[in-house]
C-alpha cells in the first residue's frame, strides 16, 4: 500500500457540496450562410441549466430538436466550428475550456454513444475495452467488467458484427465502466431494446452511479428516465423548462410544475395518451414571451409578452410564471 | 383481409430459420399489435408482409390475391422506425410527398404537417416532423393495410400520442388495417384491438 498520495484540492468540498457538473444559462447558436454570403445566427439553445452531483443520475428528457444531444456535444467540446457557445459549464468547480475538454475527454468525462456502430469494426471488443483501462492486468480487469455487465467471457474475442444490438450496448457500457471517468454522458442508449435488454442496460448505468460516477442520461423516453434517474431535466426548444424529482411523476401529474412536463406525462399510453396539439418551435420562431406559450393550455397575456425566469428550490427548478 | 399464410424465412440457405410457419390475419379497419424480443424477426416479418423480401415458404394475400401480383403502388405499406434514414436527404419535403401521392390538404392537416415545412430540407425538420411525412406518403388512396414498425419509438411521448391519434382517426375513416410492431406494451394495449407475439 502506498502512503504517499497525490495532493487533491479540497477533497471534502468536492465530495459533498460541489457539483460534479454545473451548466448555467448556456446558450448556443450556429452561424449560417443563407442566400449566398448573408450571415445569420440560428439560436438553438438558450437559458439551459443543469447541475449534477457525484453518484447522481440526471435524465435529460425532451423531443428531438430540444437540444439534448447538443448539450452532450457542448460538454465534450465536440461542437462544429460554426457553433457559438455562451454561459457557464463548470466541471469539478472549474470552467471547461476547450483545452481542458480535450484533456478530460475520454479520461474524466466519457460518452456512451447513441449509435451501436460506434465500436471499431475491425478490433475485437475485449481489446477495445482494454484500451481505456489504466494500470496493469488490463485483460483481467476487462474480464471482470464483462462479467459484471453479463457478457460471456468469450465475447472479448468477438468482433462487433458478431454481436447482437443488445450485446453491443453492453460493450459500450463496459467501456464506460472500465474508464476512470467521473462523469458519464449516456446519449440515448436504450431505444429499440426489448424489455429484458432494457432492464439490463438500465441496471448497468445504475451501477455506474453506485460506483461513484455522475451520469447524464439523455433520452426522449420518459418511462426509462423514471426507472433510472434521481432527477429529470425537461428540455423544450433549447431551454430547461423544469427539473423535477422522479417521485413527482405520479398520478395525473399534479406534482409536476411546468405545463409541458405535465403534457409529456399525460401523453404516455398508460396515462391517458393525451396529445397536446401543435409542435415544438425553433427558438427564433417565438419572438416574445415564454417559449412554450403557443401551445400552453394555461397561458395568459403575461406569457405572450415576457420570458419567465427560472425558479429554483431544493435542486428542483421550473421556468413558468404560474408554477 | 390481409392474410399472412404460414410464412417461413431464413437469411441463408441451410441457415437457421428466423421464423417458421407464421400465420396472421388483419381485417380491414382492425389494429393488431405485434411484440417480440430483439432478434425475434419482427422487422424481417414487416419487410416480407410489405413485399420487400420474399418468404421461403408461405404467401401474403390481400383480398385473396398474392401481394406480389399487385403492380404500381402496393396495398400494404410500411412505415420504418428511423424517418431520417428513410427520406432522401437531397429532396425537399414537397418532392418526398409527391413521389407517391398527390398533396392531400386534408390528410396533411390531420397529420399536423404545416404547409411551410413542405419547402424545407429533411435536415431542417425534427424526427417527429419527418415521421409525419413518412406516414403521409404511405397513406395514398391505394393503401389498405399499414405496417407501423416501431413507428414512434424514436419520438417523445407527446409526439407519439399526436401521431397515433391522427393515424387511428384515419384508419377508422378509410377502414385501413394496421399491424403495429412495438416493444411498448402500454402503447400496444392502448391502440390495438388485439395483440400477438412472435417468438
Amino acid at each position: 500500500m502506498k502512503l504517499q498520495q497525490k495532493e487533491e484540492p479540497l477533497p471534502d468540498l468536492l465530495e459533498k457540496d460541489q457539483p460534479l457538473l454545473e451548466v448555467k444559462d448556456l446558450s448556443l447558436s450556429f452561424r449560417q450562410y443563407r442566400e449566398g454570403l448573408r450571415e445569420t445566427d440560428l439560436q438553438v439553445i438558450s437559458k439551459l441549466d443543469i447541475t449534477l452531483y457525484k453518484k447522481e443520475i440526471v435524465a435529460v428528457v425532451g423531443a428531438s430538436g430540444s437540444g439534448k444531444s447538443l448539450l452532450a456535444s457542448a460538454i465534450l467540446g465536440l461542437l462544429p466550428e460554426n457553433a457559438f457557445l455562451r454561459g457557464t459549464i463548470n466541471f469539478k468547480g472549474k470552467p471547461l475550456s476547450p483545452e481542458r475538454q480535450e484533456h478530460l475527454r475520454g479520461e474524466e468525462i466519457s460518452l456512451i454513444p447513441q449509435s451501436v456502430s460506434a465500436l471499431d469494426p475491425l478490433m475485437k471488443t475485449g481489446k477495445q475495452v482494454q484500451a481505456v483501462i489504466k494500470g496493469k492486468n488490463k485483460k483481467a480487469v476487462q474480464q471482470e467488467i464483462f462479467d459484471k455487465v453479463g457478457l460471456p467471457s468469450k465475447t472479448s474475442n468477438s468482433y462487433p458484427f458478431e454481436l447482437s444490438g443488445g450485446m453491443v450496448r453492453r460493450v459500450l457500457a463496459a467501456t464506460s465502466l472500465a474508464s476512470s471517468a467521473d462523469l458519464i454522458i449516456a446519449d440515448e442508449p436504450t431505444p429499440g431494446l426489448d424489455p429484458f435488454a432494457l432492464k439490463e442496460t438500465v441496471n448497468y448505468i445504475k451501477q455506474l452511479a453506485e460506483n461513484g460516477k455522475g451520469v447524464i442520461f439523455i433520452t426522449h423516453d420518459i418511462e426509462t428516465a423514471l426507472k433510472i434517474a434521481d432527477k429529470v431535466a425537461v428540455f423544450y426548444a433549447g431551454q430547461t423548462v423544469e427539473i423535477a424529482k422522479v417521485e413527482n411523476f405520479c398520478g395525473s401529474g399534479e406534482n409536476l410544475r411546468h405545463p409541458y412536463t405535465k403534457a409529456l406525462w399525460n401523453a404516455l399510453p398508460q396515462n391517458g395518451f393525451v396529445p397536446l396539439p401543435g409542435s415544438q418551435p425553433l427558438l427564433s420562431e417565438v419572438a416574445e414571451g415564454c417559449i412554450f406559450h403557443p401551445r400552453c393550455p394555461v397561458k395568459t397575456d403575461l406569457c405572450k409578452k415576457k420570458q419567465p425566469e427560472s425558479k429554483s428550490k431544493n435542486g428542483e427548478m421550473v421556468r413558468c410564471f404560474y408554477a | 383481409m390481409l392474410k399472412v399464410n404460414g410464412i417461413s424465412y431464413r437469411y441463408q440457405n441451410n441457415g437457421p430459420w428466423v421464423f417458421r410457419n407464421f400465420r396472421l390475419a388483419v381485417q380491414p379497419g382492425e389494429i393488431v399489435g405485434l411484440c417480440g424480443y430483439n432478434g425475434a424477426g419482427k422487422t424481417t416479418l414487416a419487410k416480407i408482409i410489405a413485399g420487400y423480401l420474399k418468404p421461403h415458404e408461405g404467401e401474403i394475400l390481400v383480398d385473396e390475391q398474392p401481394v406480389s401480383s399487385f403492380t404500381g403502388i402496393r396495398p400494404v405499406q410500411l412505415v420504418w422506425q428511423h424517418p431520417e434514414k428513410s427520406i432522401n436527404p437531397k429532396w425537399k419535403m414537397k418532392k418526398v410527398l409527391e413521389e407517391t401521392t398527390d398533396l392531400d390538404e386534408e390528410l396533411l392537416s390531420l397529420l399536423g404537417i404545416k404547409s411551410e415545412w413542405l419547402d424545407r430540407w429533411p435536415s431542417e425538420l425534427s424526427g417527429g416532423e419527418l415521421q409525419r411525412f413518412c406516414l403521409a406518403r404511405t397513406l395514398g388512396k391505394h393503401t389498405k393495410y399499414l405496417i407501423a414498425d416501431e413507428m414512434t419509438t424514436m419520438l417523445d411521448a407527446v409526439t407519439q400520442a399526436q401521431i397515433w391519434h391522427a393515424l387511428l382517426e384515419l384508419a377508422k375513416q378509410r377502414n385501413i388495417g394496421i399491424l403495429a410492431i412495438s416493444h411498448n406494451q402500454h402503447l400496444l394495449q392502448k391502440i390495438s384491438d388485439r395483440t400477438v407475439s412472435i417468438a
